[in-house]
């Protein structure tokens, strides 16, 4: 009798303590947002109560006012709709050929001797530093735009992918080969996965870089784009507008962490350290 | 479950065995000489301890035999049938720590890896090693015992004729490198290849081999039947006259300074 009791309790009990664990969960996952909102109240506040004048800078509610505006108009999404197909054009782009030359670098001593050395002094130039010649050499077209994010992100994920196929235990590829896998297969099981965490790691730096990148160019040089639209803003003395686009470009590169992320989850579950999370 | 079947069923895995010939087989790294015209023949079926100090050149004996490197002078002729990969047992398990554990067995098959009924195979390697419910972790889920289990798990998947061992069990505890011992001895007795198991562990060769070979100075120092029966109880008389007979000659020179 008391066992079925205690049969019939246990999953019960079980349940409410995955709820338990589901709830702290939840509230562990939410307490990163603690902080900003926080922010938020308190420029609410201080723009409320005349601390903060709306020429220095604008209310958290006239932000969503300018971003509802916008939104309505069309401008907002078409902006960031161009901002943020450049930026991807530029990943694809630089990270293309950042990852063909990484593996070309890290699979064959040749290809690193050749190359290596003018892609770390290449890598010293701040490409931002040659806007003044892209605009001469491409003007303000999207070429421009591609061009300066592609170099962008092409160093950390050339350095990266190079550092995490050289980095593979050379017992695995010793062993690998001595059962039999050819060139194409120890590539794809040993070599490529072993790589993966490096790689991640070089895709990260590189969405920073992106951003960065596309921000500036956009400010500097373009007639659309998020980076435009804050320019212009500022021309008309619409800091509204500018705030709103800072608050984007935030929105946007957390988007892109947490994309990284979940990729890095489900491409990297065998590491011991992702478990818990 | 007679002595007769036994015998019967052993004779017949020894069909699938090689023999093999080394005749004056030379390494040298740089100026160092590891092995110098090494002889060696080794009957198919048949499991042979190699042992040795640090340095005499037993782990490059057998990287020769497993074909990782290439001996400077002469050849190492397996029984003339084409078609002999040895499978190697290195120190470390060697996993990849990103395919799941019976993808780790199923690298063992090599090509026949995509053959129909391969995750079958895969799945009874690992049964045989007592890790049949293991198979969907991560290799880093396993204790370094299992680890290895699983290797021996890949090595024998596709059951070579030949198997090297080069001291596989030296990073294990005490306790679980008997339980290992054992897992080996009865899958060779199932499977019949010929082993090669490198090892300083005089009581772990003597447990094991059917015969064992002493190198020094890159040369068979000596070469010895082991006629206990099996299986060997380390307790026994002779196991430890035969154990102190092998250690007396490896330290010999060492007690005489």
């Amino acid at each position: 009798m008391s066992d079925a009791v205690t049969a019939l309790q246990r999953p019960l009990r079980a349940t409410r303590a995955a709820l338990r664990l589901d709830v702290r969960r939840r509230l562990a996952a939410a307490a990163g947002w603690i902080v900003p909102a926080l922010l938020v109240v308190v420029w609410q506040s201080g723009a409320s109560l005349g601390w903060l004048p709306d020429s220095l800078l604008p209310s958290p509610f006239a932000v969503v006012a300018a971003g509802w505006r916008l939104t309505r108009s069309g401008d907002l999404p078409r902006n960031v709709e161009v901002s943020f197909l450049r930026a991807i054009a530029g990943l694809v782009v630089g990270g293309a050929i950042g990852f063909g030359f990484g593996l070309a670098n890290g699979l064959s001593r040749t290809s690193d001797r050749l190359t290596d050395t003018t892609l770390q002094m290449a890598r010293n130039i701040p490409h931002l530093a040659l806007i003044p010649l892209v605009i001469v050499w491409f003007g303000i077209d999207e070429a421009a735009k591609l061009f300066l994010v592609a170099l962008g992100v092409f160093f950390p994920i050339y350095a990266n992918t190079a550092h995490g196929v050289r980095s593979i235990d050379p017992h695995l590829i010793e062993m690998a080969q001595s059962y039999g896998m050819q060139r194409l297969e120890l590539f794809r099981r040993v070599i490529l996965p072993g790589a993966l965490p490096s790689i991640f790691v070089g895709l990260r730096y590189a969405l920073g870089i992106m951003w960065l990148t596309l921000i500036v160019a956009e400010t500097i040089a373009a007639q659309s784009g998020v980076g435009y639209m804050a320019m212009q803003a500022r021309e008309f003395l619409q800091l509204d507008v500018v705030v709103l686009a800072i608050a984007i470009y935030a929105l946007l590169g957390k988007l892109a962490d947490v994309v990284v992320r979940a990729l890095e989850r489900a491409c990297l579950a065998w590491r011991p350290t992702l478990h818990g999370d | 479950m007679s002595l007769a079947e036994t015998a019967s069923s052993r004779r017949a895995a020894e069909a699938s065995a090689a023999s093999l010939a080394l005749r004056g087989i030379a390494k040298a790294f740089g100026d160092k000489k590891v092995l110098r015209g090494l002889d060696l023949d080794v009957a198919a079926g048949q499991f042979v301890a190699v042992i040795g100090r640090s340095g005499c050149g037993k782990s490059t004996l057998l990287r020769l035999i497993a074909g990782l490197d290439a001996p400077d002078a002469d050849a190492i002729a397996f029984d003339g049938t084409a078609g002999v990969a040895p499978r190697v047992m290195f120190q470390e398990p060697r996993l990849l720590p990103w395919a799941n554990v019976i993808a780790n067995v199923e690298v063992g098959l090599g090509a026949r890896r995509r053959e129909a009924g391969a995750r079958q195979r895969a799945l009874d390697a690992l049964a045989a090693v007592g890790l049949a419910d293991r198979a969907a972790d991560w290799p880093g889920a396993l204790s370094g015992g299992q680890k290895q289990r699983v290797a021996l798990a890949r090595a024998l998947v596709s059951r070579p004729r030949v198997l090297a061992l080069d001291e596989p069990l030296g990073a294990l505890d005490a306790l679980t490198r008997i339980e290992m011992q054992s897992l080996l001895e009865s899958a060779w007795r199932r499977e019949g290849f010929t082993a090669l198991l490198v090892t300083h562990d005089v009581a772990e060769a003597v447990s094991l081999a059917d015969r064992i070979v002493l190198l020094e100075d890159g040369a068979v120092a000596i070469d010895l039947e082991v006629a206990l029966s099996r299986p060997r109880l380390r307790g026994s008389p002779e196991f430890g006259r035969l154990e102190e007979t092998i250690l007396e000659r490896l330290l010999g020179p060492s007690r005489r300074n």
